[in-house]
């Protein structure tokens, strides 16, 4: 399991939300908190680089980033394919 | 808006023809309506297309003439730093045209013009100027908007005209790379921009039936360059921001978007400082209106000769 804390790690270097990243719970929804189209984007590449993956096309989607507990399940999805 | 054309193509062979039967491109330089240039979507117009484009163009201003827009036209090309600023790049890199100049001294030009004689490449002293090819009519429109202050509590509309380009070379004529976009903008509130365009969604319907042509209206995204793209325009569609008027011209299966309609949230206001009276970031949504798209769907369906178009068609434009 991905700790939140290497998920917030990332959040606190994306410039929408780095100053709120320690406000964020676990299902607030990250768009809802100021994070724009762009920003998702740079939070995209930022999670792939971090977690060395490459998210697939069905999940670049507004849903996969919305919440920090939808971005651990996505990752999981794409690091442990065979716990799915 | 289930993608489903709202009456029958009354035409044949509007998908590919055989290899041997001329294209509708062809057809169009054979009967003078476009003048051949050398280069793939650079076209010349005759008279006859020019009347077409001049009609359609008179139709939209009745239509919005009680709205009371404010008329702005521009250049097709704009200043470079407000097109850095828009962040056109961050999308469409690769649709975008930039003004390039001969920055050299006289030995420089001495060198370009063996290079010229030689027919090798003489570009290396042409360097970026401050000017960049407008890629939408409303570009240009929105720091001039935030430099007059917060809007007004009715918000502002706009009525823009501009050729266009973006750098997408096709044999389909209806993907030009110079082509006049005329644009309605409204700025304001979330609700006042919405109900904007929800109203050119209706009025556009209604247009583009009384030309007769077939219409379907889709949810649709712009064309974003790249793996971040394609997050982008899932994005886009999932928000249902875009909405595109199709006709097919070129095919059934990929109709041509003749018209869309945006909802660009508070994008444009976020990046120009634009504000409400309430001091909010002020939202903005455009329609827009491809002319050369509408004419070509025009001579596609109704023929080349314009005097053998139906009477209706030919009342609503020139009656």
């Amino acid at each position: 399991m991905i700790p939140a804390h290497d998920i917030r790690e990332v959040l606190g270097h994306n410039g929408d939300l780095a100053p709120l990243v320690d406000q964020i719970s676990e299902d607030d929804n990250l768009f809802d908190k100021g994070l724009s189209s762009f920003g998702s984007v740079q939070l995209m590449l930022a999670l792939e680089q971090r977690f060395d993956i490459e998210f697939p096309d069905h999940l670049l989607n507004r849903r996969s980033f919305s919440t920090i507990r939808n971005i651990r399940s996505t990752l999981e999805s794409l690091l442990e394919p065979s716990a799915a | 808006m289930d993608g489903t054309f709202s009456h029958d193509v009354a035409f044949e062979d509007l998908d590919e023809p055989p290899a041997s039967t001329p294209t509708f491109l062809d057809r169009l330089f054979d009967q003078g309506l476009l003048v051949r240039t050398g280069v793939d979507g650079l076209y010349g117009r005759s008279g006859a297309f020019e009347s077409v484009v001049d009609a359609v163009d008179r139709m939209i201003s009745g239509i919005g003439a009680g709205d009371g827009a404010e008329v702005m036209r521009f250049p097709p090309g704009m200043s470079r730093a407000v097109f850095e600023r828009s962040g056109y790049l961050k999308s469409f890199p690769n649709l975008a045209g930039t003004v390039h100049s001969f920055c050299g001294h006289e030995a420089d030009h001495a060198g370009l013009l063996a290079c010229l004689d030689a027919g090798e490449d003489w570009t290396g002293d042409q360097a970026a100027t401050d000017i960049v090819l407008t890629p939408a009519a409303c570009y240009p429109l929105y720091p001039l908007a935030a430099e007059r202050g917060a809007l007004p509590a009715e918000g502002r509309l706009f009525d823009l005209q501009s050729y266009c380009f973006r750098r997408e070379p096709s044999l389909e004529p209806t993907r030009m790379q110079m082509f006049r976009m005329r644009e309605y903008v409204r700025m304001g509130s979330p609700e006042q921009v919405l109900a904007f365009r929800e109203s050119w969604l209706a009025r556009g319907e209604a247009m583009i039936r009384d030309l007769r042509l077939p219409l379907a209206i889709d949810v649709a995204n712009d064309p974003f360059f790249g793996r971040a793209g394609r997050m982008l325009a899932n994005n886009q569609r999932a928000q249902g921001l875009k909405f595109e008027l199709n006709v097919p011209v070129n095919s059934l299966d990929k109709p041509t978007a003749c018209l869309s309609f945006n909802y660009h949230q508070d994008h444009f206001g976020t990046t120009w400082e634009l504000r409400q009276a309430d001091g909010a970031v002020a939202h903005t949504a455009c329609v827009g209106f491809g002319m050369e798209r509408i004419t070509l769907a025009l001579l596609r369906h109704h023929g080349l000769d314009l005097t053998a178009w139906p009477e209706s068609v030919r009342a609503r434009l020139w009656g």
